[in-house]
């Protein structure tokens, strides 16, 4: 009786102390990483270029259905419309002008036009490599940029490129350059930037929300802009809360202190959302959408073992990949044959495909010359164990999983993997920069739509001592006709050719198999069953790069 | 007393020091720099703009001369950039410090008055039901780990009962100081519970100790009320070891807020240190790491001095 007593007391305390329920004008969203600065072409990060995706417009970016759109330009530049030119250039090589014409009723947060200048500026800067830009689709393809009006510019590049309808966000002119100019002699314009020393100055923001509040390392509060042009936004306030530690994240989402969870790779894992499914599966919307993020194995072709083709098909046919995704992943991610995903429109389904097939992995090692021992391991001829070490990155309690389960596959097929896992940092930063693997290395990749594979598959892109180890062609890969390949396809502007070059590159890499292909990561949201309008793209242009149709009903 | 401060104030500026010199070459050491970080999240970076970002962060620059550089900086009042907030260490560090302090003195606060109250009331009657009780939820404070302790709070208040916000500092739009208050109970709690539990333990081993001194039986025998032998002769003599380890304590919460203030997304100092470390923001690391240096060798002295307070025949030399 006094128990009762005493917990209706905490109640009736608690109800007056307990905070109201907020009104669907708020949308709060919660995120376990947080950006180091808002300045869109500086520190390249995943979470930063998803905050502002409310709030700066790239533009160009690809949809939900992969297809390349304008956002903030009235057409999307191409050879049929006139836009794009072919042009001769100086020493006889051919190079392209392109004609941006943005939209005319744009206009950054402060009410200043939007315009050519804007685009003329940004190109500028990041031709200043004091600066520090690096961006997805480098400003620094174009050697000149003409201002022909406020809303046009043409931009000249020095070579004919895939790319050339594709670009990032403009920045504001009139708010940066007396900036820059400022800064431009010591160099420091990456510490003087307002989009780190004031990050709600209206005038940094073209897109529908704007920066109002910014808690360093705790919160982003974005609100609309009053001079968007186009849709209005939903919601009255869009808060980036960021908790780090992934059990209290999702404990806030169940209190209700955050709506939802960004899929984007900035949250929950795909496992904690399964899990939270099964928990309360009435309580939000789950989606899963399949992504450019290629989960596979590089293999050490300095490894004897590994030299051998057999061998490697022989690791692919005796991987159950999909039983794989299917116990760990519910089958939310789907398997990978090469490093395209099917989603892609330069997928090839003709590229050699792998799927489980244990007997013909042991028919193909004993062709190699490998017979099981006693303990169940092959050996050859001369006795040699095929015993391989494998690695990844420590702590990912998913990864370890999946190694876990790989080994087993592995040892029925009379192949010994040695987990020897490291640090992410030591993983990332010396193990696999400077190839030291020996034998099998597993991690994801990331990629935007139709990005060249140069900075992995290519010659030239093979970290050495020689390059300071710059690249990431961590396997080594060394293939004449990948090379041209690689290279035409970063200038083909024909469409089907395209394909084809693209086609023959998956398989080459199918056929070669310098990696074991896994699977394509799921993006895997979590949102609140009133929100509407929520489109996940599973590639890099996020979702709130059309935030302005997200609602509540 | 005077020469006493001036001596230790001295040693501490020379531990500084050696402090700097340590944590630079270990952070130096660490494998990876951030920039093949940031190239991991942009596959398209060449190794021309790595190279660029390298330069800009003097990244390209052996680390002996990027210390010497970094102290000179600092003996000016310059504590420099931090890489991964783009602005200045201080600007950056300030509201951390504020927020910290706001944890740790609350709850550094509340462990003491919890912990002399519940030592006492344990030494008073040792193997009694109150000292085993007062014993059981002092090593579950002991034993439970922050980050567990934390989640069951959220669970309890914010998810189940829904009393309280489980994370953050404030509401936007609110913030003010009941708001803040409201935000500061969960963490507050997690954080006194762990301390009080341990600073129990050590007050009541004093006072047992104590309680049976020779001069606590002359003040019984001559008929002085028991609270004021406790209160007056006891506790006082008791406290002088005590202090030690809190004033020890003190500066170690740093470590312990850092858990804390993941749990509840407070950004506060132990987080913003070990996120810096992590991402080797090397001006902003050292800066939090010798200023929780110099709380420890501060609090040390403190203690130093609350000595000669407590006990008149400690003279300070």
């Amino acid at each position: 009786m006094r128990l009762t007593t005493s917990l209706a007391a905490f109640a009736v305390a608690g109800s007056l102390i307990a905070s109201p329920a907020s009104a669907k004008d708020q949308l709060t969203i919660g995120v376990a990483q947080f950006p180091s600065s808002l300045h869109p072409n500086i520190d390249a990060e995943v979470i930063k270029s998803y905050t502002l995706g409310f709030a700066i417009r790239q533009i160009t970016a690809y949809d939900k259905d992969w297809k390349n759109t304008c956002l903030i330009c009235t057409e999307l530049p191409t050879l049929q419309n006139g836009l794009v030119k072919i042009v001769d250039m100086p020493g006889g090589k051919k190079g392209m002008q392109v004609t941006i014409k943005l939209k005319p009723d744009l206009k950054w947060a402060d009410g200043e036009k939007v315009t050519a200048k804007d685009l003329e500026f940004t190109w500028r800067i990041a031709g200043d490599p004091k600066t520090g830009f690096s961006n997805g689709h480098p400003w620094t393809r174009a050697v000149k940029v003409d201002v022909v009006d406020d809303s046009t510019a043409v931009l000249t590049l020095d070579k004919v490129l895939a790319s050339y309808n594709e670009w990032d966000q403009v920045l504001p002119s009139h708010i940066e350059g007396p900036i820059y100019e400022k800064a431009k002699e010591a160099g420091d314009y990456i510490k003087q930037t307002a989009y780190a020393r004031t990050p709600t100055t209206p005038g940094l923001y073209n897109g529908p929300y704007m920066v109002t509040g910014y808690q360093s390392g705790a919160q982003i509060v974005l609100e609309p802009n009053p001079h968007w042009p186009g849709t209005k936004p939903g919601f009255k306030r869009i808060i980036i809360k960021l908790i780090e530690n992934t059990a209290a994240l999702q404990a806030n989402l169940l209190s209700g202190d955050v709506d939802m969870v960004a899929g984007e790779g900035v949250g929950l894992t795909i496992d904690q959302v399964l899990e939270l499914r099964k928990q309360q599966p009435d309580k939000f919307t789950y989606i899963f959408k399949p992504s450019l993020n290629y989960e596979h194995i590089d293999l050490q072709n300095g490894n004897p073992l590994l030299q051998d083709i057999r061998v490697r098909q022989a690791l692919v046919y005796s991987a159950d990949r999909k039983t794989l995704t299917e116990r760990l992943f519910q089958g939310m991610q789907p398997v990978a044959d090469t490093w395209v995903n099917p989603l892609s429109s330069t997928y090839a389904k003709e590229a050699m495909h792998y799927p489980y097939d244990l007997a013909k992995a042991k028919s193909l090692l004993a062709e190699a010359g490998w017979k099981p021992g006693p303990d169940g391991i092959c050996r050859n001829d001369k006795g040699d164990r095929l015993s391989i070490e494998f690695g990844t990155t420590a702590g990912n309690r998913l990864r370890e999983l999946q190694q876990q389960v790989l080994q087993n596959n592995w040892k029925q097929a009379c192949i010994e993997v040695r987990i020897k896992n490291e640090p992410a940092r030591t993983f990332f930063g010396e193990t696999m920069k400077k190839r030291a693997y020996s034998g099998l290395a597993m991690y994801a990749w990331s990629s935007n739509v139709g990005a060249s594979p140069r900075r992995t598959l290519a010659s030239d892109n093979i970290p050495t001592e020689a390059n300071g180890w710059g690249g990431a062609n961590y396997i080594n890969f060394s293939n004449k006709r990948m090379d041209e390949l690689i290279d035409r396809s970063e200038t083909e502007l024909d469409p089907d050719k395209q394909k084809e070059d693209w086609a023959e590159m998956q398989k080459i890499y199918a056929a070669e198999l310098p990696v074991i292909p896994l699977f394509f990561r799921a993006e895997a949201h979590v949102v609140p069953k009133w929100l509407k309008g929520y489109e996940p793209t599973g590639h890099g242009d996020w979702s709130c790069f059309w935030s302005e149709n997200w609602r509540s009903e | 007393m005077f020469a006493f401060l001036t001596r230790r104030l001295l040693q501490a500026a020379v531990v500084l020091l050696v402090m700097s010199f340590v944590i630079y070459g270990l952070i130096g050491l660490m494998p990876g720099d951030p920039v093949d970080i940031m190239a991991a999240s942009m596959p398209g970076m060449t190794p021309e703009v790595m190279k660029n970002l390298r330069a800009i962060y003097g990244l390209d620059q052996p680390l002996m001369l990027r210390y010497a550089r970094w102290l000179m900086a600092i003996l000016s009042g310059d504590f420099g950039f931090s890489r991964t907030h783009s602005r200045p260490v201080l600007e950056v560090l300030t509201p951390a410090l504020l927020q910290t302090c706001k944890l740790m003195l609350i709850s550094f606060f509340l462990s003491v008055v919890i912990s002399v109250v519940l030592g006492v009331i344990s030494a008073l009657k040792p193997g009694g039901w109150l000292d085993t009780l007062i014993g059981f939820v002092a090593f579950a404070g002991i034993s439970i780990p922050v980050f567990w302790l934390a989640l069951i709070l959220i669970i309890a208040f914010a998810v189940t009962l829904q009393w309280l916000p489980a994370s953050g500092m404030g509401k936007v739009g609110d913030y003010g100081f009941w708001d803040q208050a409201r935000h500061l109970i969960l963490p507050v709690t997690t954080l006194t519970l762990a301390n009080a539990g341990q600073f129990t333990r050590y007050v009541r081993a004093a006072m047992i100790e104590t309680l049976q001194a020779d001069y606590i039986r002359t003040a019984r025998a001559k008929g002085l009320a028991p609270p004021r032998v406790i209160l007056l002769h006891a506790l006082r003599n008791a406290l002088v070891p005590v202090v030690t380890i809190m004033a020890l304590s003190f500066g170690t919460l740093f470590s312990g807020a850092l858990v804390t203030e993941t749990m509840f997304a407070q950004m506060g100092m132990g987080k913003m240190i070990f996120d810096s470390i992590l991402s080797n923001d090397f001006n902003l690391a050292l800066t939090g790491l010798l200023f929780a240096t110099l709380v420890t060798l501060l609090s040390n002295l403190a203690a130093d001095v609350a000595y000669s307070f407590l006990d008149p025949r400690i003279t300070l030399k």
